[in-house]
């Protein structure tokens, strides 16, 4: 099996991830699929690494983890905020602020 | 950063690091986590006079370390790097150190703003960040949670880290490190854009708009990163540039990898197409954090722009730039368009900062020395202007906070004249009129974009300044020929923090207008080093 199955399938991810941002409603699942994003790239990194013959996509992978880790305590913690005020985490109630 | 050169344990040295390179760095990073350890021990009634004294020393510290090194016989270098044929994580060059300064110089102006507590008692920033929001609209009457005069004195430690932050996007010298810092410099202006005492609402909502924007882009930018790698076989700047100059590999890998990575960086340089963040959250955000974002973020973001396109991309240059020509048009035209219809004082600033950034993405396609200079020098001036521009927006109050209604400024010279002529020479330098720095930054941009033979793009640009034009000078008309409403707002009359930020920044607005050749010549310095 060639290493390039796994750059489809992280690509296919990552649109799932994409698509994934601009129709759901809910905050989470939004930022949900940011996470997916995320991990699709890791994958490309780590079948890059093994395509090259290298470690370096491998660690890489470990920097995005650590990141979408801090990502996600930051990320809650705003859309704790915001649905401790309004009682709701859906991206269509925050419209206060347009044009 | 070559943390496993192709195999054997070996390879793994201890890196050696220029620590006189990257002094400034250390010091706003070090302070920032100090910072955040006199937030757990501090009595709350000692953390603010603590966190204020503690910030402003290590910006100013790490200014004087700058001086130093640059004063000094300083070499442009790439630092941390694992071996000496490699180069390092951070290139300590020239531009660099430019930008470097002017961030540093900026970032202590936004900590000015963000400290004073003159202006609405207690300072701009909710004592509690998960506090509710008032009344629906944000025009609330504030709880008595809201009034209590206690600070939310996190907001140092994350300025530091995002002003650190900054510091290493401009200077990475890999894509890794690049989107380390982004990230570095991202999360903490999420949390302080949700941070504001009044208008709870809005600011939580800018908050969320800005944390899962900037996130999806910043997926997007690894994406990039993630193609590049496996284009060039290494997230280094310079190897990414030898790559390219062969043919043998996928081009579609190369500039699928460019574009994403553009995406990232252009979000957050609030260019074109994917500036709809920009407007909501300059406005939800406190306006100090605007400031700081405003003028900060910006030069952070182009700085890194700027050395991918010319550390990288140089040599691709004849296949992207007819891309990027578009996007910077469709910068300058959403800016300069969608500019005119705004009733809000912060949003037609945004808007004003998006077509900016259109001009920016001009000067930086010139990948010329000229260009690298005159982009480097608008960033200089832009920053100055604009964070002087919402101290001044933060003075005029009315009883549910700041009036930034646009019909809440009719006559205000007849009321507070000092205050109005401020506003109007930081407006006309954003509008780029003689003797204003806003004059040359766009006369140097545009004159190294003509050289380098995008003349049809210069045409627009002066096109949309032109247009831009109108918006600021209708916000100057209204201040000066339009009668005073009888429950108008009032003029705060600052404390000293606040009025420092804002005279430095109009006084360096109008310096930069007269006398900007010494600028210039510190811009036009040198040229990138990877």
């Amino acid at each position: 099996m060639t290493p390039t199955y796994y750059l489809l399938l992280s690509a296919l991810l990552f649109t799932i991830g994409v698509v994934g941002v601009l129709v759901r409603r809910n905050a989470i699942v939004v930022f949900m699929c940011i996470e997916l994003m995320l991990n699709a790239v890791n994958l490309t990194l780590v079948t890059f690494a093994r395509i090259n013959g290298e470690l370096d996509g491998q660690v890489m992978a470990f920097f995005v983890m650590v990141v979408a880790a801090a990502e996600v305590v930051v990320g809650l913690a705003i859309i704790m905020a915001i649905f401790k005020s309004r009682r709701s985490a859906s991206v269509d109630d925050t419209n206060l602020l347009k044009y | 950063m070559d943390l496993a050169q192709g195999g054997p344990a070996t390879a793994l040295g201890v890196p050696s690091i220029d620590v006189a390179a990257v002094l400034p760095l250390l010091i706003v990073f070090t302070a920032g986590a100090v910072g955040v350890l006199l937030e757990a021990v501090l009595p709350r009634n000692q953390r603010w006079p603590a966190q204020v004294a503690l910030s402003l020393t290590s910006v100013v510290g790490a200014g004087v370390a700058l001086a130093v090194y640059v004063t000094g016989d300083f070499e442009s270098t790439t630092t941390f790097r694992a071996e000496e044929a490699s180069s390092g994580a951070l290139a300590v060059d020239t531009p660099a150190l430019f930008l470097w300064g002017t961030l540093l110089v900026l970032g202590l102006l936004a900590l000015l703003l963000i400290a004073d507590r003159s202006v609405e008692p207690g300072g701009a920033f909710v004592s509690k960040a998960a506090l509710r929001g008032g009344a629906a609209g944000g025009t609330d009457t504030l709880t008595k949670e809201q009034t209590f005069t206690g600070m939310q004195t996190e907001v140092f430690p994350l300025t530091l880290f995002a002003l650190g932050g900054m510091m290493t996007f401009c200077a990475a010298n890999d894509l890794l490190t690049m989107f380390i810092a982004l990230e570095v410099l991202s999360l903490p202006l999420y949390l302080m854009c949700g941070l504001a005492r009044r208008r709870r609402l809005i600011s939580q909502e800018a908050a969320v708009k800005y944390f899962l924007l900037g996130a999806f882009a910043s997926a997007f930018f690894l994406y990039g990163l993630g193609l590049l790698y496996g284009y060039a076989g290494s997230v280094k700047l310079a190897d990414i540039a030898v790559a390219a100059q062969g043919t043998d590999r996928s081009d579609t890998l190369l500039f699928a990898g460019l574009g994403l990575l553009a995406i990232g960086l252009l979000f957050k340089g609030s260019v074109g197409p994917f500036h709809t963040w920009t407007p909501d959250v300059y406005q939800g955000a406190p306006t100090p954090v605007t400031a700081f974002m405003a003028a900060c973020t910006k030069v952070a973001a182009f700085g890194g722009l700027l050395r991918v396109l010319t550390v990288s991309f140089e040599s691709t240059s004849w296949e992207w730039r007819s891309v990027l020509s578009v996007v910077a048009v469709v910068s300058m035209a959403i800016g300069a368009i969608l500019g005119l219809t705004q009733r809000d004082v912060k949003r037609m600033i945004a808007y004003s900062s998006i077509a900016h950034a259109g001009f920016l993405v001009v000067g930086a396609m010139a990948l010329t020395e000229d260009g690298l200079s005159a982009t480097l020098f608008y960033l200089l001036a832009y920053g100055f202007t604009t964070l002087a521009a919402f101290g001044v927006v933060s003075l005029v109050r009315d009883s549910s906070g700041e009036a930034t209604d646009l019909s809440a400024w009719a006559g205000l010279a007849k009321r507070s004249p000092l205050v109005a002529a401020t506003f109007t020479v930081l407006l006309l330098a954003l509008a780029g009129i003689p003797l204003t720095s806003g004059f040359v930054g766009k006369f140097a941009v545009f004159e190294a974009a003509l050289s380098d033979g995008m003349a049809p793009l210069v045409v627009i640009a002066l096109v949309a300044s032109a247009i831009a034009a109108f918006y600021y000078l209708r916000v100057v008309v209204l201040m000066y020929f339009s009668e005073p409403a009888p429950d108008g707002p009032a003029v705060t009359v600052p404390g000293v923090f606040t009025t420092t930020a804002i005279a430095v920044g109009t006084i360096a607005t109008l310096v930069l207008g007269i006398v900007p050749t010494f600028a210039l010549d510190w811009a036009s310095a040198g040229g990138f080093v990877f």
